[in-house]
């Protein structure tokens, strides 16, 4: 199996983004990195002037850069930006919306978890499209994993499930952040850098519930699959994706690489995450068919 | 000028009635499982109904829309497959599907029907509306509800079907399709399952000490009212929670709001759009009656050049408040 790290949901400052990837650069045991802006167009000349540095600098390690593209296309500015990616030939890209699917002209793409693959009928057909590897959706439960992960290894593309980091459970045409601060998407004034792990929202009981990203609404809680990681190879999953959080993702990576490669029991490598983690709860309710919050422990699968 | 035709909520064979004799064009209906987004105790249709239904609505001229539109998870998509056949063997007029594979099958089995493609499928560019119309040669698009009328109207210029847009009803937040806020709280699916806030999960809990109602869904508190404030329903997007620099409470996403445009629908009708879609296959025979009624007479007066009675539309939504949403400017972004 390999592990992934996933395309920075967050709006992290340059220097940020740019000690994050060098570490991962020099110390993340990960095989492929996801680089670019999914979530916010507005975001995205930032971090387009630093990617072929950031890209540089991560092959010269060993490590294998797929460009991301956004999830939601509706304005001029995020339609060309799709068309302009799905010219590249080199290296290779992730598709998250149907525009650029059609851009993209059935040439090799791989399809990410924003796309919706969600049932060997629609792999099916990505595949007969130029998919050559899936993300699934992160809310699918073990058995539909198992089913669409035999189906699409049977086309003979590869499978990736996130297995850490918050999970996007919606976006949106409207920016929360902005919103949240009196003001709109056009004068937000990039107010969401404040907030490099989401802005927590809490019940007015004030319980933790969710974490607002821009116009993305992601959970409170860490999905963390590690105890189910020897499960999801078994089925036929062969990449694991963790997402970008504001956490020592060095020592997560690490983590994970030391479960997948036996090195490590999963009981102590929770440990260790836990302990990287700080107050964050971790949930795996979807993999378990239920509630997404909720923490099913492995005891109770049995 | 488009034909503008009303699309309207059919959630059960009396709602259906009610809609084809207030002079509906087309209803849009689901049978009784996971396969359509208004999965909900009591509503839909058994396949009997669904025959009956199609017989009733065709003798009136008015057309049937079948609502396929979830995603279906892998393992499971010949439910899906079966209620397409179902539906084109008793001969309704459109299939509206979201899912790719779905739509594949369809295209594929039963190319005689005419594909729409739902606001689940999440197509917001003349891009990915072409991908849809290409691949599967669907016919018309119902648009996200998160487009402006200037960018309604480019779109038009671009694309090779017809466009459906929403006008009266819920008024969803988040990109349909792309939300799995519910099932993060309840284990129930929008995409998989067709279930929004679900009624089972629901609670209403009041404190005797305060007075004050908690409205919760899946054990979390959605929403808090004072004594003297109406309980709403607990939907996560138009719930008040905290953020730091909020401590007081806010509407995060959107206040309860529901969509009404009536007052826009001549520049929708401008704009090209080619067919009205009312919201509420959850809502009562008489709430049907009422607001298809009151569209029909209003899209009649509009095509015929007379002023439309826009008052008596506003006042359907009984009290509540009311929005016109992304259509009537950009900074509701």
């Amino acid at each position: 199996m390999k592990l992934t790290l996933g395309p920075l949901a967050y709006h992290w400052n340059t220097e940020e983004r740019r000690d994050f990837y060098a570490r991962i650069a020099d110390e993340a045991p990960v095989d492929e990195v996801y680089l670019g802006e999914v979530i916010c167009s507005k975001r995205a000349p930032f971090f387009e002037r630093e990617i072929p540095a950031t890209m540089e600098r991560l092959e010269r390690a060993g490590k294998r850069v797929i460009l991301s593209s956004l999830a939601e296309v509706m304005l001029k500015r995020e339609r060309e930006a799709t068309a302009g990616l799905a010219e590249m030939d080199a290296p290779e890209i992730e598709i998250n919306n149907a525009a650029g699917l059609y851009a993209r002209q059935g040439r090799p793409h791989r399809i990410g978890p924003f796309m919706n693959a969600y049932n060997e009928a629609t792999i099916a057909w990505m595949a007969s499209q130029g998919a050559t590897h899936i993300c699934l959706p992160t809310e699918l439960p073990a058995e539909a994993v198992a089913v669409a992960a035999q189906a699409a290894r049977n086309l003979g593309l590869t499978v990736e499930m996130q297995v850490f980091g918050r999970a996007s459970l919606a976006v949106s045409a409207r920016c929360y952040h902005a919103r949240s601060h009196g003001r709109t998407k056009d004068n937000c004034l990039f107010i969401c850098e404040q907030d490099p792990d989401g802005m927590p929202l809490r019940t007015r009981d004030d319980k933790p519930i969710l974490r607002i990203n821009g116009i993305q609404t992601q959970s409170e809680s860490y999905m963390d699959l590690l105890t189910e990681s020897p499960r999801l190879g078994a089925m036929g999953v062969s990449h694991l994706r963790l997402m970008p959080q504001a956490v020592d993702m060095v020592g997560v990576a690490r983590a994970f690489h030391d479960v997948i490669s036996g090195v490590l029991d999963t009981a102590e490598a929770e440990d260790r995450l836990r302990g990287l983690c700080g107050a964050t709860s971790f949930s795996n309710g979807f993999w378990y068919g239920t509630a997404g919050y909720r923490r099913i422990a492995r005891a109770a699968e049995a | 000028m488009s034909l503008a035709e009303l699309i309207c909520p059919a959630g059960t064979p009396a709602a259906l009635r009610t809609a084809v004799d207030a002079g509906a064009d087309a209803v849009y209906c689901g049978v009784q499982d996971a396969t359509n987004a208004r999965n909900f105790p009591g509503l839909n249709f058994t396949v009997e109904e669904l025959t009956e239904a199609v017989a009733y609505a065709h003798t009136h001229g008015t057309k049937v829309l079948l609502a396929l539109n979830t995603y279906p998870p892998a393992g499971k998509v010949d439910l899906w497959r079966q209620a397409a056949d179902t539906g084109a063997r008793i001969g309704v007029d459109a299939f509206i599907v979201a899912d790719m594979g779905v739509a594949d099958y369809i295209a594929r089995t039963h190319p005689q029907v005419r594909l729409h493609l739902s606001v689940q499928a999440a197509a917001s560019s003349p891009e990915a509306i072409r991908y849809y119309c290409e691949n599967f040669g669907v016919k018309r698009v119902v648009l996200p509800r998160i487009l402006t009328i200037p960018e309604i109207r480019e779109i038009r210029k671009e694309i090779p079907c017809e466009i459906e847009t929403f006008i009266f009803g819920n008024h969803g937040l988040m990109v349909e399709g792309r939300c799995s806020l519910t099932n993060y709280l309840t284990g129930q699916s929008t995409n998989m399952d067709g279930v929004c806030s679900p009624a089972s999960d629901v609670e209403y809990i009041r404190d005797e000490a305060t007075g004050e109602m908690s409205s919760c869904l899946g054990g979390f508190t959605i929403d808090r009212f004072g004594p003297q404030e109406m309980a709403g329903y607990p939907t996560i997007c138009k719930g008040r929670y905290t953020a730091p620099h909020r401590p007081e409470g806010y509407y995060a996403f959107e206040e309860p709001v529901s969509l009404n445009l009536s007052r826009l629908l001549p520049e929708l009708i401008g704009a090209g759009v080619h067919a009205f879609k009312i919201e509420g296959r959850q809502r009562s025979k008489s709430y049907v009656r009422n607001v298809v009624r009151a569209f029909r007479q209003a899209v009649d007066d509009i095509r015929a050049g007379r002023e439309a009675n826009i008052a008596d539309l506003v006042a359907l939504t009984e009290g509540q408040k009311q929005t016109m949403g992304a259509f009537e400017t950009k900074k509701w972004r």
